[in-house]
């Protein structure tokens, strides 16, 4: 919220200085967002002369202007239409900056006329977004004399931010009573004029509520006004809202705008001759409409309160006004409202039909419910004052709603919560400077809130109002100790895994990526898509409308975005959630990796290598080997999902219930769809499928065997058939003698030559590791038979010639 | 004996005279072999008389030897010739590249989560995690944000279909629906942060629609503010590495905390860039409080006796801050050049006790 110095000043005495001011706006909760100097901003402004404005001889749309501003007469070429002889305005010389536009002006030609410094626009000054125009100051302005006095912009305005339980600050009067709570000053008695009426209204106001919309408008207080002239307000008035950034519009709407600003008290001005009968307020009805002040016609139910004549709706209460009944400079009579909305109510009621207001902003926070009257006469005093005219006795409808509200506070809780000592005394007075009624009773106090502070609804609040009055800073600073001497672990096993296997991959040359959890439709299905469930209802556009099934889509769209950059290898990783419903356990968190093209770039120590499945099957099983346990005994399968190339994926699983990984080559009808270059291989490891170990098995190692006695390693080949897998074969090998062959390893894998087309032929190297006695030839010789037969066996396979 | 003699020089002549190691070993075949001179004489000494065998024999061994160590002696300065030669030849250019390999980075996102835990892990928190689709009651309503609440607008919220409870539900806006989900189901007292992807329905310069935060909660029947700013206070000062670095508490409004504060550090702007440090001005870098009783009472926590606080920041904001980063949406490019020069090495591994600061 924006007020300028002096008008806080009329209503907080203080002989402190801005810089203290500002100090404990921010240290009371009343956060200075902005102060602005303007008297410095505009200090290389002045007031210029429009001595003579004619048409520029090559330009439709430009004038040249004779300006005086004040020591000179220069030459200035124009473009706004209001530009003409006599009139005085806002000049800039060269070599000032316009803080608008961001510009330090110099002196150019235009079409063919020099034009020696500017006519400012209000845009230019910064000031609004009006740069049709330029500024006109009074006729009476001295001319070469500061602008920023021509435009009553002498003082500093203050901009604080004010948090949604505060709407009692959102007036100027409540900042002051804060700042005075905290010892800035003191506030000055609000001055609340007696108004009286000279003449009866000629409308009723009614409240026509059934029981269950009672509370939607308790009270409405109404005046009527008869021979009012809506002319232009006076420049203190238009200074005023002008400081802050609001346009004077016509007296009678600025003295609504006034007590909005001052007291957060908002007002409405009906024409009361646009009026049709009499007043009622009341819910509106289902499918009514209603054209509102901001040039659009609105919709309501009957959950929205209007204020309305014996014809229809003319105004949404607390929202906006209507069109029909709104001043305009000819009005003479008129009805002044003050209402208390209900909060909730007006908040649905603005959230429905999508329409923000100042109004709605303060009703919907909380308006002072005991201030009506008064506020009523300040405005009634305003309107006599400047638009004269005749008032009538002011028309209540309803009664003050109950706004008192008891809380008692313990006198321990201040310490016990806030960790500070407070004495009774400046509880007492900290509660009472704020506005609370407070009572000594045994063991703490009985508080009454006052009206404006609806958001004080407990023990802890108090505390709270205490607490900021005092000052934040006064509270002791207490190291927060641990309950045992040592930590005890910050994360458990499973966010530990995540913690290595991202660190792992990481080791091994990949990326780590964070993207979005969110990804298109058409992405979300190539990827086994997901229940309508869990696509968002308002996502900010279509590529981030699906929450996504798989990590994966989302990097290759990133290896896709790379290669348009001109980085065409990547490789990639993300360690996050994939989602597959709505509820908890079907969000899982997965470790995706992706690798494009080349494995090894070309060099001089050899050829390029392109990615292939066996990359990233390493950093499956490299990323598995980080869980270690029973994971060492997964097994892998041929073939995974659809996103991977049916004959070049793998699974690896602990048994069909329990996989842990799959990994592959990223299906080419994906990579076409995605509009990426291969080749690409990618994985996704699912880590909180892997077994926990048993708890309590300790950290011993288990006994290391070591044979003194030399290995022996022989060499097979065997011819299969090519869809024998390499597993099987190392399998049956090694089943042949578990105890004596310590390894198998394939050493060779041959197609084509002089081999049937469906045959291969695999290579295997056997270590024989003897533990008790060195091998003789005898006994090497019937292990070897042992293989063979096995493979044959199990394979169907036969040893090679 | 002069034979002796002369045959001696005639050998060590030969040995000398050898270029190569081939050549040598005839010489050696020559003298020393089956045939060779000092063999044959050797073989002769059986024919002598005995009292005459044994000074020859002892003049032919020692002749036997000093021929053997010449030629050693020799073999060694012929083969150590040859090395140095070969060695020369095998010269290559150690200036040419390594073979290619390539180096994988840490998010700088993951790095800052890892830095908190490290920190906070020091003072006994643990880590707790929840669902980023959320239940309405969890993120809002059970902490103190009515439906009607105009913080609700607030927060920019995304919805998904599906429904519980009556409400749709929604993308978490916060990591606080953690704090509810652990007061239900933990026993007191609680001590924990919750690191976690958030989402708000807002995207430009400085919002994007998916973030993330780290939340803390601690509750038990002491905890009390001076206790907040003293567990803030390390951290600001643990995180950006500044030992003397101010911190302001000032009042503000959360609805699940009461009393509420908002965080600043010290800062400086000048010359447009950002320093933290002693300086005049102020930086918001977090929100925090005591926890609200009706939070409290919305988890089956009795109020009279449990009390706490609770914080809450941005990860990406707390990372551009300390690392300089300019801008937020880049985080979720994945652009491989921001990657690179933001990330972090693999074993950049944050710990307090691993050396001075983080």
């Amino acid at each position: 919220m924006k007020f300028t110095l002096n008008w806080l000043k009329e209503y907080l005495n203080t002989d402190k200085e801005l810089d203290e001011i500002l100090h404990w706006l921010t240290m009371v909760g009343l956060e200075v967002e902005n102060v602005e100097d303007r008297a410095k901003l505009l200090k290389e402004f002045v007031v210029g002369h429009v001595l003579e404005a004619k048409q520029h001889p090559d330009a439709d749309r430009l004038q040249v202007l004779q300006v005086d501003n004040g020591r000179e007469i220069l030459e200035v070429v124009c473009g706004a239409p209001n530009a003409r002889t006599g009139i005085k305005g806002v000049f800039a010389g060269n070599g000032s900056y316009i803080p608008g536009i961001d510009v330090t002006l110099k002196t150019t030609k235009i079409r063919g006329v020099m034009s020696n410094g500017m006519m400012l626009s209000e845009r230019e000054i910064g000031f609004s977004d009006d740069h049709e125009s330029i500024i006109e100051v009074a006729e009476d302005a001295e001319v070469g004399s500061p602008a920023a006095e021509a435009l009553g912009m002498t003082d500093s305005v203050i901009d604080i931010a004010i948090t949604p339980n505060r709407g009692d600050c959102l007036g100027i009067f409540g900042v002051a009573r804060d700042l005075a709570a905290a010892g800035v000053g003191t506030l000055k008695p609000l001055v609340v004029p007696a108004v009286k009426g000279s003449i009866k209204s000629p409308v009723t106001v009614s409240l026509d509520f059934d029981d269950d919309h009672k509370d939607a408008c308790p009270m409405f207080v109404g005046r009527y006004f008869k021979g009012v002239n809506n002319g232009e307000s006076p420049q203190w008035l238009k200074d005023k809202l002008l400081a802050i950034g609001l346009r004077p519009i016509s007296a009678l709407v600025d003295i609504t705008n006034y007590s909005t600003i001052a007291f957060n008290r908002p007002l409405h001005v009906f024409d009361a001759d646009k009026i049709k009968g009499n007043i009622h307020v009341r819910m509106a009805n289902d499918g009514e409409k209603m054209l509102a002040l901001d040039g659009k016609e609105y919709e309501l139910d009957g959950e929205m309160t209007v204020i309305a004549d014996d014809q229809d709706a003319e105004a949404l209460a607390g929202v906006m006004g209507g069109e029909r009944t709104g001043v305009s400079e000819p009005t003479i009579n008129v009805m002044l409202e003050a209402a208390y909305f209900n909060p909730v109510r007006t908040a649905m009621t603005g959230r429905k039909l999508n329409l923000q207001s100042d109004a709605r902003f303060r009703f919907e926070r909380g308006v002072d419910p005991a201030f009506l009257i008064d506020g009523t006469e300040i405005a009634s005093q305003l309107i006599l004052d400047l638009c004269g005219g005749e008032a009538s006795e002011i028309i209540i409808a309803g009664s003050e709603p109950d706004w008192r509200r008891n809380y008692f506070l313990r006198d321990t809780r201040v310490e016990q919560l806030g960790g500070v000592e407070v004495t009774p005394e400046r509880i007492r007075k900290i509660l009472e400077s704020l506005g609370f009624e407070v009572t000594k009773a045994d063991g703490g106090w009985n508080i009454i809130t006052p009206s404006w502070r609806y958001d004080v609804a407990g023990e802890a609040d108090l505390v709270e109002e205490v607490l900021r009055i005092n000052g934040f800073d006064e509270i002791p600073i207490v190291p927060l100790e641990r309950e045992t001497v040592l930590p005890h672990g910050a994360i458990n096993m499973i966010q530990d895994r995540r913690s290595r296997v991202r660190r792992t991959l990481a080791t091994r040359g990949m990326t780590e990526a964070v993207t979005f959890s969110f990804l298109p439709a058409d992405q979300a299905d190539l990827f086994g898509g997901v229940p309508e469930s869990i696509h968002l209802v308002n996502p900010i556009s279509t590529d981030l409308a699906i929450m996504r099934p798989s990590i994966l889509p989302n990097l290759i769209a990133a290896a896709g975005r790379n290669a348009d950059r001109g980085i065409s290898d990547v490789a990639l990783f993300e360690v996050g959630p994939q989602y597959t419903g709505e509820n908890p356990e079907d969000e899982a968190i997965v470790t995706a990796g992706l690798r494009v093209g080349s494995a090894m770039p070309r060099s001089w120590a050899g050829g390029a290598r392109d990615v292939d499945v066996f990359d990233v099957k390493a950093d499956v099983l490299v990323a598995l080997e980080q869980i270690g346990g029973s994971v060492v005994n997964a097994q892998v399968q041929q073939g995974g999902p659809s996103w991977y190339h049916p004959g070049r994926s793998g699974t690896v699983q602990l048994g069909p219930k329990s996989v842990l990984a799959h990994f592959g080559e990223i299906h080419p009808t994906i990579s076409k769809t995605m509009d990426v270059d291969g080749p690409i291989v990618g994985f996704e490891i699912y880590l909180d499928n892997a077994p926990l170990p048993k708890a309590g098995k300790g950290t011993a190692r288990s006994k290391l065997d070591l044979h003194e006695l030399q290995a022996v390693e022989r060499d097979f080949a065997f011819i299969v058939e090519d869809k024998v897998s390499a597993e099987n074969l190392v399998r049956a090998a090694s089943s042949a003698d578990k105890k004596l062959i310590s390894n198998v390893a394939v050493f060779d894998v041959f197609t084509g030559g002089n081999l049937d087309t469906h045959q291969m032929s695999v290579g295997l190297t056997v270590t024989l590791q003897p533990t008790e006695a060195t091998l003789t030839d005898a006994e090497i010789e019937a292990v070897s038979d042992k293989i063979v037969a096995n493979v044959v066996k199990h394979t169907g396979g036969n040893l090679r010639g | 004996m002069n034979n002796l003699d002369a045959l001696k020089s005639e050998l060590a002549g030969m040995v000398e005279a050898a270029a190569d190691v081939q050549a040598l070993e005839q010489v050696r075949v020559s003298a020393l072999g089956k045939k060779g001179h000092i063999t044959v004489l050797m073989k002769d000494l059986g024919q002598m008389e005995p009292n005459e065998r044994k000074a020859a024999g002892q003049q032919l061994n020692v002749l036997k030897q000093e021929i053997a160590d010449l030629i050693d002696a020799r073999k060694f300065e012929l083969e150590n010739a040859g090395l140095d030669v070969r060695l020369a030849e095998e010269k290559i250019d150690i200036t040419l590249p390594t073979r290619p390999e390539s180096h994988g980075t840490i998010h700088p996102i993951s790095q800052t989560i890892d830095e908190l835990i490290s920190i906070f892990g020091e003072m006994g928190f643990v880590v707790a995690e929840g669902p980023d689709i959320e239940e309405d009651w969890y993120n809002f309503t059970a902490l103190n944000i009515p439906i009607d609440h105009p913080a609700r607008q607030e927060h920019d919220t995304f919805y998904v279909n599906a429904e519980k409870a009556g409400e749709r539900m929604v993308l978490r806006t916060h990591t606080s629906p953690v704090q509810i989900r652990t007061m239900q189901t933990q026993e007191l007292p609680i001590r924990i942060i919750v690191p976690g992807r958030t989402y708000r329905c807002d995207h430009d310069a400085t919002h994007s629609p998916m973030f993330h935060q780290i939340e803390g909660l601690v509750i038990d029947e002491v905890t009390h503010m001076g206790h907040l700013k003293g567990c803030l206070i390390e951290m600001c000062r643990a995180f950006f590495g500044v030992d003397e670095l101010p911190v302001r508490f000032r009042p503000s409004y959360f609805p699940f905390t009461e009393p509420s504060a908002e965080v600043d550090i010290g800062c400086s702007f000048e010359g447009g860039t950002l320093k933290i440090g002693n300086f005049d001005d102020w930086l918001e870098i977090l929100g925090s409080g005591m926890v609200n009783p009706n939070v409290l009472e919305n988890c089956g926590i009795d109020s009279a006796k449990y009390q706490g606080f609770a914080f809450g920041m941005g990860i990406e904001r707390m990372a551009m801050l300390k690392y300089g980063i300019p801008d937020l949406r880049t985080f979720y490019d994945t652009d491989m050049r921001w990657l690179k020069h933001y990330g972090f090495q693999p074993l950049d591994i944050p710990s307090l006790v691993g050396r001075a600061g983080l």
